[in-house]
């Protein structure tokens, strides 16, 4: 067993308001510099939507992720160590400007400077780039809220294995249903962006599994840009290197939880470590499909299990850490409650972000007798009844397989009835209790989920483990002699090459 | 004409020692001592400055071609400078010195197509011009003689790989052993000896421009462990 510790994280989607506050703060602090400008580490699509960039999902043309042939072992997706660097001059599955957009603002000094005539000024587009005018056709987040859904929504690759009835169904106007979709960088305990990197540029933090590219040292050869099957590693077009989401690192070394969690108005997002075992992770990464999101729950370890805290100990992990493990909301919804799935795990790169996924409004059947009919005799009809069909669902948390989902979503179903029985009283405490029972699930298990989902404070979301970089640091070297030589660091900013 | 013809000739002869002593030792000089540099203080200058992402249609026409072209060619150089025997002894037979030279051939006109794609390129698309700085402009312009003088080369003065083998190759050897003997060369056509000036201007240019992308391919990758893991303070 080699125990290491990993930042996990996740997003509870029924809670999400769609409100971006979560992209401006990562942009106002990352990425609104020259060449980052089309950029977003974290964004919020609206599903069924095609994503950004456009169609990121659909991994025929991208390329991203691994694959499994049958009777081989897992390898990068239609690639391989040879082939990497075969295509190190053009790499054919490389997105362009176009699948993401080009970044533009406006000409605002035309309002101020135009000259009298008989039309009022405007401010016309310009592109970031070249500077000059041009015709906006893109832009993050252009499919908000199903906007332009017979071209965006219609086109979402989680719609495949859907039928025709499904599909009409779920963008007929008068049952129209969407949720929203946060996404950062996941932050794999697999990553196939580091696996692909020629440069072994990339990297992946041994103390807390945060997923780097050394600047320094990445080449432009864009092969994480492709490798990466959520599209979360970007190209920065002006210094030519590899960017990525960071999970705010400088803040989480600060104790601090990272800006897009921080900043999150629905509270959706919650941070805290988990223990896990290394060395299991290339068996689990060759699991089939079906068996994915048990394998990786399985890589995560209990810390408080003795053995586990033993192991992690012998590995160099502080207690304080271990400690932090044991108070991971991220472990309970994930591993306790088995609430939150992992997306698409079959790209088997085993992210850490996890999903609880969202409850959707129910399909109202119309009676024989023409009269509109939302209720019916099973607890738990409107699960499979959803407006969003399941299989949709199914398709981006659960590899195409229904059976963890519809688990989730009954467990949170069962829950909101239980608290309803309690506060409300409309509903049975006993038919509450069945439902419980039947999802698997104890009152005391539903008043924590209800107390952790509804009433959760700052400290209960983020449970920021000490970095104890210091502490690193101290075992390296002296920090008396390390402060006194170090300087102020790099003299040189990053600047582009010639 | 023919006299001014003479008149020219005459004193590019007279500055041969500085073309072909002079400007090699300080084209090698710069070469070594700013790559070095540009590594240790600029390191995150070394970059192949890619513009895929921001044009993705000609692309690989243009890269493909160009840098398999150059692959070939350059391998082509450096085989004949290190083994001339094996390249001589190969070319012994009419046959395999017509199957080489017009491979040679092939592989040069397919990097002159690559190039004029690149620069095409360049020129055309007003993003990727944003990117085009005024060494990249001096880079391809030495690039594109270059690939034009070695491809008239080996139009006009054929058989190169043997005379190359018998000529360049002792010659070079000289610069190496810090003995320069320009005699092996000075009977050259003036088209030959404009390609060896040429190639050396593109080295001393070489650590200013994104050409130190050579110098970092990435050949560790092959033998690698897949994932890579960096602990503060372990290595």
């Amino acid at each position: 067993m080699n125990v290491r510790s990993q930042v996990a994280m996740m997003f509870h989607l029924d809670k999400c308001i769609g409100c971006h506050t979560c992209s401006i703060a990562c942009k106002n602090i990352w990425t609104d510099r020259k060449g980052t400008d089309y950029m977003w580490w974290n964004n919020v699509e609206t599903k069924p939507g095609t994503g950004f960039p456009t169609k990121w999902e659909d991994q025929e043309k991208f390329k991203g992720g691994w694959e499994k042939p049958d009777g081989q072992l897992v390898q990068l997706k239609s690639t391989s160590k040879l082939k990497v660097i075969g295509n190190i001059f053009h790499h054919p599955h490389m997105p362009s400007m176009d699948d993401y957009y080009e970044p533009w603002t406006y000409d605002y000094q035309n309002l101020f400077n135009a000259p009298e005539g008989a039309d009022q000024p405007t401010a016309r587009p310009i592109s970031m780039i070249t500077g000059e005018h041009i015709a906006v056709e893109a832009g993050p987040n252009w499919d908000d809220d199903l906007g332009g859904s017979p071209v965006y929504a219609q086109n979402d690759p989680n719609l495949d294995g859907l039928t025709e009835e499904q599909k009409l169904q779920l963008f007929s106007v008068e049952q129209l249903v969407f949720f929203y979709f946060p996404r950062i960088c996941n932050h794999c305990l697999n990553p196939s962006c580091v696996a692909s990197c020629p440069s072994g540029a990339l990297y992946k933090r041994g103390e807390d599994g945060i997923v780097l590219v050394d600047q320094k040292r990445c080449r432009a050869w864009r092969s994480c840009v492709a490798a990466c099957p959520y599209k979360k590693v970007y190209f920065n077009w002006f210094t030519g290197k590899s960017e990525k989401c960071i999970l705010c690192f400088p803040r989480l070394e600060t104790g601090q939880a990272p800006a897009c969690f921080h900043s999150c108005v629905g509270r959706i997002r919650y941070l805290g470590n988990m223990l896990y075992d290394a060395d299991r992770i290339e068996e689990v990464a060759n699991l089939p499909d079906e068996e994915l999101i048990e394998g990786q729950r399985s890589l995560i370890l209990d810390p408080n299990d003795p053995h586990v805290i033993d192991a992690a100990m012998k590995n160099g992990i502080p207690e304080a850490v271990i400690e932090s493990a044991q108070e991971s909301p991220v472990y309970k919804y994930v591993i306790d409650w088995k609430l939150a799935l992992p997306p698409h795990i079959e790209y088997r790169t085993f992210p850490m972000l996890f999903y609880v996924p969202p409850m959707a409004p129910v399909i109202a059947r119309r009676r024989e007798s023409g009269a509109l009919d939302a209720v019916n005799d099973e607890l738990f009809h409107d699960i499979e009844d959803s407006r969003v069909p399941l299989q949709f669902l199914a398709n981006l948390f659960g590899a195409g397989q229904q059976g963890h989902l519809v688990y989730a979503l009954r467990k949170q179903k069962a829950v909101r009835w239980y608290r309803r029985a309690l506060t409300v009283g409309d509903v049975s405490l006993e038919m509450a209790e069945q439902m419980l029972a039947e999802a698997d699930c104890t009152p005391e298990e539903a008043d924590a989920i209800y107390k952790l989902t509804s009433l959760c404070t700052f400290e209960e979301r983020f449970v920021i483990p000490p970095m104890q970089r210091e502490q690193a640091l101290a075992s390296l070297s002296d920090p008396h002699e390390a402060k006194a030589s170090a300087g102020f660091g790099f003299l040189s900013g990053p600047k582009r090459g010639s | 004409m023919t006299e001014i013809y003479a008149n020219v000739t005459a004193w590019l002869s007279n500055l041969q020692p500085v073309f072909f002593v002079a400007l090699p030792y300080v084209a090698l000089f710069t070469f070594f001592l700013v790559t070095v540099l540009r590594y240790r203080t600029q390191t995150f200058t070394y970059s192949s400055l890619s513009s895929q992402l921001l044009e993705n249609k000609n692309h690989f026409w243009t890269m493909v071609p160009f840098h398999y072209g150059i692959l070939f060619v350059l391998l082509g150089h450096i085989v004949a400078f290190l083994i001339p025997r094996g390249i001589l002894a190969w070319n012994a037979h009419p046959i395999r010195l017509y199957v080489l030279e017009i491979t040679a051939l092939a592989a040069g006109l397919l990097t002159i197509v690559g190039m004029i794609g690149i620069i095409v390129r360049r020129m055309s698309n007003s993003k990727v011009r944003l990117v085009t700085s005024r060494i990249d402009t001096l880079l391809y312009f030495l690039l594109l003689t270059q690939l034009v003088s070695g491809v008239a080369v080996a139009i006009f003065h054929p058989w190169g790989s043997s005379w190359f083998a018998t000529s360049m190759t002792p010659y070079l050897w000289s610069l190496v052993k810090f003995q320069p003997d320009t005699s092996w060369i000075i009977g050259l056509p003036w088209l030959v000896k404009w390609h060896i000036i040429n190639a050396f201007l593109l080295i001393l240019i070489f650590p200013f421009t994104r050409l130190v992308h050579i110098l970092v391919v990435p050949n560790p990758y092959l033998w690698r462990k897949t994932q890579v893991v960096r602990w503060y303070g372990r290595e």
